[in-house]
């Protein structure tokens, strides 16, 4: 026991913490060279490699949905400019129908107006000839009338005042009844 | 192996007994004697490039996958791979030195991060216990690296110019040069691989050394003192706890300091003028 504490006691005394041993050297390089041989070759290489990748497919896709946009405003553009057009295709065509209506409208007035014209020739020709016809009938109807009256009276030879009031009432009521009768 | 606990944390009267620097010097396991001697720290240091290589495996199989398959949707394992490596990518390298450079050194720099990362976190796994990157040949190592790299970054882009742009800096009266070259000289070419191995390494070390010292001072409270000295295993066991946590921040911050400063050591052999 006691040579074992000096022996350790020389060894504390032989190791300076500051000088390596030189196997602590040798596996210390073996470690850095395969971590770096490891780093270098094999890991950075293929991160690298996925962080480009990544990059450019994020460019790749920012730049298509730029297109992308750019064709749907175009589109836009052109869908408006159609609208346009129809819009002001309808209004015209709106306009020709206000027109050709205002026309038709003026057309079918005349045209009425025409032929209110003509009906009232007409009927202002047909009550001419009633008329006519009327003062013919009633000029014989009425000589005849006349002459009758003027026989009665002759005949009752006018014997009174009365009588001669009688005849022109009787006459009168003839007169009536022939136009009820009618 | 309760004696074993014993002999850890007393000493032969029984009293407490701190951690020494042989904790950094375990038993040789195999191949005493050789250049290929394993001890406890070295099969440490195996397993954890043996978990990153698995790691990282995985993850650059899904990228191909993802890549191979156009599947531009990330899935919740691969973005873990692509947060990682960007945290070095874009927040260290394209940060300090520009897309184009920043990917030329990005193996360097992802290397040294994550074997830095992945050996310092060691320190506080369970059963592992002890950082991987506490014994100073690792550190040495990536240190040297770094320094190779800045130096080929300068000479490859100013030829011996910049050497001189180091030495003798523009702007500083030539009767100057007498201090500041030997400065210039010193903090460039000397103290800069020697700081970063040395940061890290003695951050690991006292790391560790205040674990052993919290938890085997807990130990020797609970079960080696008498009576009332056993409630102070109490707070060494909550001091040990935070520490813990401590070494977790450590342990990231320190594999980002390396990473940084070997990356702002490149970017001032790369500027032009210094």
């Amino acid at each position: 026991m006691i040579s074992r504490i000096i022996v350790a006691a020389a060894e504390t005394e032989a190791k300076n913490p500051l000088l390596p041993a030189d196997y602590d050297i040798l596996w210390s390089s073996v470690v850095f060279a395969i971590m770096l041989t490891f780093f270098w070759f094999k890991v950075l290489p293929n991160f690298k490699k996925t962080l480009d990748e990544r990059t450019e497919a994020i460019e790749g896709r920012l730049a298509a949905a730029e297109k992308a946009q750019a064709e749907a405003a175009a589109k836009t553009d052109e869908i408006s400019k159609a609208q346009e057009n129809n819009r002001a295709e309808a209004s015209a065509i709106r306009e020709e129908a206000r027109a050709e209506g205002a026309a038709i409208l003026a057309e079918l007035k005349e045209q009425a107006q025409a032929e209110a014209a003509r009906i009232t020739q007409t009927a202002k020709a047909q009550i001419e000839a009633e008329r006519q016809a009327a003062l013919i009938s009633l000029r014989s109807e009425v000589g005849s009338m006349a002459i009758d009256l003027a026989s009665k009276v002759v005949s009752e030879s006018l014997k009174d005042s009365a009588t001669a009031a009688k005849v022109v009432d009787d006459f009168l009521k003839d007169i009536e009844s022939s136009k009820a009768g009618n | 192996m309760s004696l074993l606990i014993k002999a850890a944390v007393t000493d032969e009267s029984g009293n407490y007994k701190g951690p020494s620097i042989m904790e950094f010097y375990p038993d040789i396991i195999a191949f005493e004697g050789t250049p290929f001697a394993l001890n406890r720290i070295m099969l440490i240091r195996l397993l954890v490039v043996s978990l990153l290589l698995i790691l990282f495996y995985l993850w650059t199989r899904s990228f191909q996958k993802a890549s191979r398959n156009q599947n531009f949707v990330p899935t919740k394992f691969q973005l873990m791979g692509e947060i990682s490596l960007n945290f070095v990518r874009t927040g260290i390298a394209h940060g300090q030195l520009g897309k184009v450079d920043g990917d030329r050194f990005l193996p360097l720099l992802t290397t040294i991060f994550f074997t830095v990362l992945g050996m310092n976190i060691t320190g506080i796994i369970p059963g592992l216990n002890i950082a991987a990157s506490s014994v100073i040949g690792l550190p040495i190592v990536l240190a040297a690296a770094a320094y190779v790299t800045f130096i080929y970054a300068g000479m490859k882009k100013h030829g011996f110019r910049f050497f001189k742009n180091s030495l003798f800096p523009s702007g500083v009266p030539p009767a100057l040069y007498v201090m500041v070259t030997p400065i210039e000289f010193l903090s460039t070419f000397i103290l800069r691989p020697v700081t970063l191995a040395l940061r890290l390494t003695m951050n690991m070390v006292a790391g560790h050394l205040l674990l052993v010292l919290c938890f085997g001072a807990t130990q020797f409270f609970f079960f080696y003192a008498d009576g009332f000295f056993k409630f102070f295993g109490i707070g060494t066991f909550i001091f040990g706890f935070a520490f813990t946590l401590f070494e977790i921040l450590v342990s990231f911050l320190q594999a980002y300091v390396f990473t940084l400063l070997t990356t702002v050591y490149i970017q001032l052999a790369l500027a032009d003028e210094h």
